[in-house]
C-alpha cells in the first residue's frame, strides 16, 4: 500500500474574473520512506496539492489516500512544516515542541524527555527557554521541525520550508534534513521551486505545470547521496529541469502580464 | 535608566512653565485668588497631603498616621472605584469579546445592540445610574464598569478576529481540538489587543471616576476639586487637578509595565 495515493485530484479557486483551476487530475503514488519534490513556479498548484494532502483544503473532485485511509482534515500523522515556520511566538522553543505532545495528554515526565530528546537532535538544547523572535530564521526552522517530529507522524509535508532562509543556512538545514530522513524513515513530500534544492534532497521529483496545475515530469533522482552540486551528472539534471521549469515560469508571466493590461 | 533619561529631557519646558507661571503671580497680571502662584500651590498640595493630626502613639501606627492626609483618603476612595468599575467592566468584556470575535453568529446577534450602546458616553448614565443605585460607590462603580467595557470590548473582538491563521492550522496539524486552539492559540494570540484595550479602559475608567465623583460622592479627587470651588480655593482646585495627572499617568505606566511583561514574546518589543 502506498504511504501517499492521490487519484485523479483537482481543484479550483473562484476569483474575480474567473475560476482558475489550481490542479487538475493529479494522480500521484507515493510509496513510503520516499523523498519527493514537488517542483514548479508559483501559480503551479504545488503548495494546494500539499494542503489538499495536509488536510487543511478539501479537493474539488478525486482522493487522497493516507495509507489507505481517505483524508478528511489534518491530522498530526501528517506533520506539516511551513514556510513561515507557524511557531507560536507566546510559547518559548521547548513549549512549542511539547504542544503536540501535551494534546496527546502525554505524561509529564514523558513529554519533558521527548523535547529534550528532540531539541538535542536538532542542535537546539541551549535555546529551550528562549522565544521564537530571539532566534534566527534557521534556528525558528529547525524548532519547527522538531515541533513536527514530536508527533512522530510517519508522514512530513514540507511547504518550502526553507525559502526564506539564506544560502548558507539553507544548507545546513538541508543537510540536516537528509539525515533526519535516513535516521527516522520517513515519507517526505518536499515543495519547492529550487531546482538545485530539489536535485540534491529527493528520491523523486514531480515537476507541476502552471494553470491548470498538472503533472508536467515525474522523475527518479538516481544520483548517490551526499550529492555533490558540482557534479556533471547533477548539471546534467539541473540544466533539464531548469528548461521544464521555464516553459512553465514563461507561461506564469505571460498570464500575469496580460492579467495586468486587462484589469 | 533610559526612560528617565528622556523624562529629564522635558525637565526645562517644565521649569520654564513654572517660572513663567511664577512671574505672571508676581507681577500681579493675574489675581493670585484666580491663578495663584506655583509656590501657593505646592503649599496647599503640601497640607493636603500631609496628616492633619501630629503623630500619636495612642492612635496607631506610624503608618495609619502618615496615610492619614485628605488627599491620601481621596486618592485611595478614587483608586478603588477604579479598580472596581474597572475590573467589573473588563470581566464582561473579555468573555463576550472573545465569543464575538471566535463566532460569526454570536457577532451578528450582539453587534447591532451593542453598536446602539456604544456612542452613549458612560456620563450620559449618570442620572439613571443614581435612579437605581442612589449616591455613593454603587452608581459611580456602575459607570465606571460601562466607561472600561467598551473599549476593553473592541479590541478583544478585533484581536481574535487578528488571529493568524496560519497558527490556526499549525495547531490543527499538531492535532490541537476546539477547546485546545481557543485556549492556547487564541487567547494568547489576541493578548496584545486585549491589553491595548484594557490600557485604553483603565484610561476610560479613571476619567469617568472623577466626573462620578463629582456628582454621586461625597469623596474622592473629584468630589474635592469640586468642593474647592466652593469656598474659592483655586489652589487646592490645582493641588487637585495635578494629583489626578499624576496618578493617571503612574496607572498608565503601571498598564504599559504590566503589558511588556505579559507580551515579551510578542514582536513589537524587539527594538
Amino acid at each position: 500500500m502506498p504511504a501517499i495515493l492521490i487519484e485523479r485530484v483537482s481543484k479550483a479557486f473562484p476569483t474575480s474574473r474567473a475560476a482558475v483551476t489550481a490542479l487538475e487530475n493529479i494522480d500521484l503514488e507515493i510509496p513510503a520512506g520516499q523523498f519527493v519534490c514537488l517542483l514548479g513556479p508559483s501559480g503551479c498548484g504545488k503548495s494546494t496539492l500539499l494542503n489538499a494532502v495536509a488536510g487543511f483544503a478539501r479537493p474539488d473532485a478525486g482522493r487522497i489516500l493516507v495509507n489507505g485511509v481517505p483524508v478528511t482534515g489534518p491530522s498530526p500523522e501528517r506533520g506539516m512544516v511551513f514556510q513561515e515556520y507557524a511557531l507560536f511566538p507566546w510559547m518559548t522553543v521547548a513549549q512549542n515542541v511539547a504542544f503536540g505532545l501535551e494534546v496527546k495528554r502525554m505524561p509529564k515526565a514523558a513529554v519533558q524527555a521527548r523535547v529534550d530528546e528532540l531539541l538535542h537532535m536538532l542542535k537546539l538544547s541551549e535555546f529551550a527557554e528562549r522565544y521564537p523572535k530571539e532566534l534566527s530564521g534557521g534556528m525558528r526552522q529547525r524548532v519547527a521541525i522538531a515541533r513536527v517530529l514530536a508527533l512522530d507522524s510517519p508522514i512530513l509535508l514540507m511547504d518550502e520550508p526553507f525559502g526564506a532562509l539564506d544560502a548558507l543556512t539553507r544548507r545546513s538545514l538541508q543537510d540536516e534534513l537528509l539525515r533526519l530522513w535516513s535516521e527516522l524513515g520517513k515519507t517526505v513530500l518536499f515543495v519547492t521551486h529550487s531546482i538545485e534544492e530539489s536535485i540534491f534532497l529527493a528520491d523523486r521529483i514531480v515537476v507541476m505545470t502552471y494553470r491548470p496545475g498538472t503533472v508536467k515530469r515525474d522523475l527518479r533522482v538516481d544520483l548517490p547521496r551526499p550529492r555533490d552540486p558540482a557534479a556533471p551528472e547533477f548539471n546534467q539534471l539541473k540544466r533539464e529541469l531548469s528548461e521544464l521549469v521555464a516553459q512553465e515560469q514563461t507561461r506564469h508571466e505571460a498570464d500575469e502580464r496580460l492579467a495586468l493590461t486587462t484589469d | 535608566m533610559n526612560a528617565w533619561r528622556r523624562a529629564l529631557q522635558g525637565l526645562p519646558l517644565i521649569v520654564a512653565v513654572l517660572a513663567l507661571w511664577e512671574l505672571v503671580g508676581l507681577t500681579g497680571w493675574v489675581n493670585p485668588k484666580v491663578l495663584p502662584p506655583p509656590h501657593a500651590v505646592a503649599a496647599r498640595w503640601w497640607e493636603y497631603l500631609a496628616p492633619p493630626q501630629p503623630y500619636d502613639p495612642e492612635a496607631g501606627s506610624r503608618l495609619a498616621w502618615l496615610l492619614s492626609g485628605e488627599l491620601v483618603q481621596d486618592a485611595a476612595g478614587s483608586l478603588y472605584r477604579v479598580l472596581a468599575g474597572f475590573v467589573l467592566g473588563a470581566a464582561l468584556a473579555v468573555p463576550v469579546g472573545l465569543l464575538m470575535g471566535a463566532s460569526s453568529r454570536v457577532y451578528g446577534l450582539c453587534n447591532p445592540l451593542l453598536q446602539i450602546l456604544r456612542p452613549i458616553p458612560p456620563i450620559a448614565y449618570i442620572p439613571l445610574s443614581i435612579l437605581w443605585f442612589g449616591l455613593g460607590n454603587p452608581p459611580a462603580i456602575f459607570l465606571i464598569a460601562i466607561g472600561a467595557f467598551f473599549p476593553v470590548l473592541m479590541n478583544t473582538i478585533a484581536g481574535v478576529r487578528s488571529v493568524d491563521g496560519i497558527f490556526l492550522r499549525a495547531a490543527q496539524n499538531l492535532g490541537a481540538g476546539r477547546l485546545t486552539i481557543f485556549r492556547r492559540v487564541i487567547l494568547p494570540a489576541s493578548m496584545p489587543y486585549v491589553l491595548t484595550g484594557m490600557r485604553v479602559g483603565i484610561g476610560t475608567a479613571f476619567i469617568v471616576v472623577i466626573v462620578a465623583e463629582m456628582i454621586a460622592v461625597n469623596n474622592g479627587l473629584g468630589f474635592r476639586i469640586l468642593e474647592a470651588r466652593e469656598y474659592f480655593w483655586s489652589d487646592k482646585i490645582i493641588a487637585g487637578m495635578l494629583s489626578i495627572g499624576l496618578i493617571g499617568l503612574a496607572i498608565d505606566q503601571g498598564m504599559s509595565l504590566i503589558n511588556n511583561h505579559l507580551l515579551r514574546w510578542h514582536r513589537g518589543l524587539e527594538h
